[in-house]
């Protein structure tokens, strides 16, 4: 299974805190645990939010833009892995390694979603279904193409 | 012993999967005998079990199993008295237990070597380096638990009396194909299954690449490697395209290439990025790799770059020549350069005793004799494949289209 990891903190942190030498030291090491481990697929960091910006559709149906920095928000993603897993607590013991920081008193939260996978929609997805959504992709791959 | 519950028992286990394959190879060095570290390694894991559900999992479980695993060694050398002291002395030495990443090595060349048969060499390899259980091993394999525990017993044993030294080994580049075949053999193994428990062997697959990932991490010098990484991951990006809804295959150039896995593709063409960066000889996953790579990269098949294609399996063929891989290059040929060209290609492949039998050979024949326009021959070359088709499916297949060719 997939598992996309995501790296939260707070918004009102962001500025504070810079990542120390040691702290991306460790990082570093982390990392490469989880390469030596065969698990790792991908991952990034982001920017942060200061260079961001939200599009939000309201309830009333307007649309705003709003532009970054988000210090209100309590959930900013800092960057993602995902990794390739036998199960859910397999990635749960391998977020609880990764290296964090106390020092700043600033709570940072990793937060673990599965991918979708086919079979998870079961008999949901029927063939007809299944063929419904291969004949939309074509479509749209040969529009594409067009 | 208390029986843990659910929760705990699974987070067991996946403590379990993250540090059995460092344990057992600390363990090895230890006890110079693969075959005792996993007894210990055994011991260590039921003492998990019995312990941590009553007195909680301990805040660096990876640590608690390693030094109690180290405590069971040094106690099991000290009772066999057939050790020297010297093996004691280097056990309880703790500045000799750093170098884990060669442990890890060591431990694949071993599980790897050439002394096992085949069919040994994965099951053991799933066993001591993915930390899969006897029971799930063969049911991966589709044969039974009892066959699996046997030929894993058998194989310890044999390395135990051909005293295999656990060490990697100083002709790392003679021994290295024989590792990389046994993962892609775990792969081929998963992948090639599409019906029954194909989800269970699917994930034989995912082992396979976890495994060939790991290979890399600790070879990062060495290209091929990463060439059979990206040859998995190209390979295994198609899953999701290549079953029609009702199990039927669907073959590459009606696939619904919107349906191939971006992920997998991305890492697997950086790992082919990788190998060829590394500026030596590439080696025959490597080429195979670089030939699924320009699959990948064709928006549809007919914008294949056959030309490429050609020029690769030429590749292929000096370096490991084998009439499959020129049966795949007159494909190839029959799309670059057109019929005439493609009969030459398949005429020589033809021609191989060793293809004499194979169904594949006129499957193709048929199909270029059709494009020249010689519709009896292609009708008559397309029947008497039919009769060496391995299943009924294809050669109903093949007689259909023997009977398409005749106007």
């Amino acid at each position: 299974m997939r598992v996309m990891v995501m790296i939260k903190g707070r918004g009102a942190d962001e500025v504070r805190i810079e990542p120390t030498t040691e702290m991306l030291a460790e990082m570093g090491r982390y990392n490469e645990e989880l390469v030596k481990a065969g698990i790792m697929l991908g991952g990034d960091g982001l920017k942060p939010s200061s260079a961001g910006a939200k599009v939000v559709f309201a309830a009333s149906g307007d649309t705003s833009v709003v532009d970054g920095p988000f210090t209100e928000s309590k959930e900013i993603i800092a960057g993602y892995w995902i990794w390739q897993v036998s199960s859910m607590e397999e990635a749960i013991e391998w977020a609880k390694r990764c290296p964090h920081d106390a020092y700043y008193g600033a709570e940072q939260v990793l937060e673990l979603r599965p991918f979708f996978e086919m079979d998870d929609f079961g008999d949901a997805m029927t063939p007809e279904l299944r063929a419904k959504e291969e004949e939309l992709a074509r479509q749209v791959q040969s529009r594409q193409g067009s | 012993m208390t029986e843990p519950t659910d929760g705990v028992r699974r987070r067991i286990e996946a403590i379990w999967r993250i540090e059995s394959a460092r344990l057992i190879a600390s363990l090895s060095r230890l006890t110079r005998d693969v075959g005792a570290a996993e007894e210990i390694a055994q011991d260590v894991f039921v003492a998990a079990l019995e312990q941590w559900p009553a007195g909680g999992v301990p805040p660096n479980p990876g640590a608690w199993l390693h030094t109690t695993g180290r405590h069971k060694a040094i106690d099991r050398i000290r009772r066999d008295r057939m050790r020297d002291d010297r093996q004691l002395g280097a056990a309880l030495d703790p500045t000799l237990s750093g170098k884990s990443d060669d442990d890890l090595l060591a431990l694949i060349f071993t599980a790897c070597h050439p002394v096992l048969p085949r069919e040994s060499r994965t099951a053991l390899t799933l066993r001591l380096l993915g930390g899969l259980s006897t029971d799930e091993i063969a049911r991966a394999f589709l044969v039974p638990s009892p066959t699996i525990g046997q030929r894993i017993s058998r194989a310890k044993r044999t390395l135990t009396e051909a005293k295999v030294p656990f060490e990697t080994p100083a002709d790392l580049g003679e021994r290295l194909p024989a590792v990389l075949e046994v993962v892609y053999l775990i792969f081929t193994e998963g992948y090639a299954a599409t019906s029954g428990d194909a989800w269970i062997r699917r994930d034989l697959a995912e082992e396979a690449m976890r495994l060939g990932r790991m290979l890399t991490g600790l070879l990062p010098r060495e290209p091929e490697p990463f060439g059979l990484v990206a040859l998995m991951e190209l390979q295994a990006s198609r899953f999701r395209a290549r079953t029609a809804p009702d199990g039927t295959p669907i073959l590459l150039p009606d696939q619904d290439r919107t349906r191939w896995d971006r992920t997998l593709i991305q890492h697997g063409l950086a790992a082919l990025d990788r190998a060829t960066a590394l500026h030596r000889p590439l080696g025959p996953y490597s080429v195979q790799a670089a030939i699924a790579a320009v699959h990948t990269r064709a928006p549809r098949f007919e914008a294949t770059d056959w030309e490429a294609i050609v020029a690769l399996y030429d590749a292929l063929g000096q370096i490991a020549p084998s009439p499959v891989v020129a049966l795949n290059r007159a494909v190839a040929v029959l799309h670059a350069d057109g019929p005439e060209a493609a009969l030459t290609a398949i005429d020589e492949v033809r021609a191989d005793p060793r293809m004499a039998r194979h169904h594949l050979v006129g499957a193709v024949r048929g199909d270029i004799l059709l494009r020249l326009g010689r519709a009896a021959d292609a009708a008559e070359e397309l029947e008497r494949a039919a009769e060496l088709a391995p299943n009924q499916r294809e050669r109903t297949l093949l007689l259909e289209r023997a009977a398409a060719a005749l106007p």
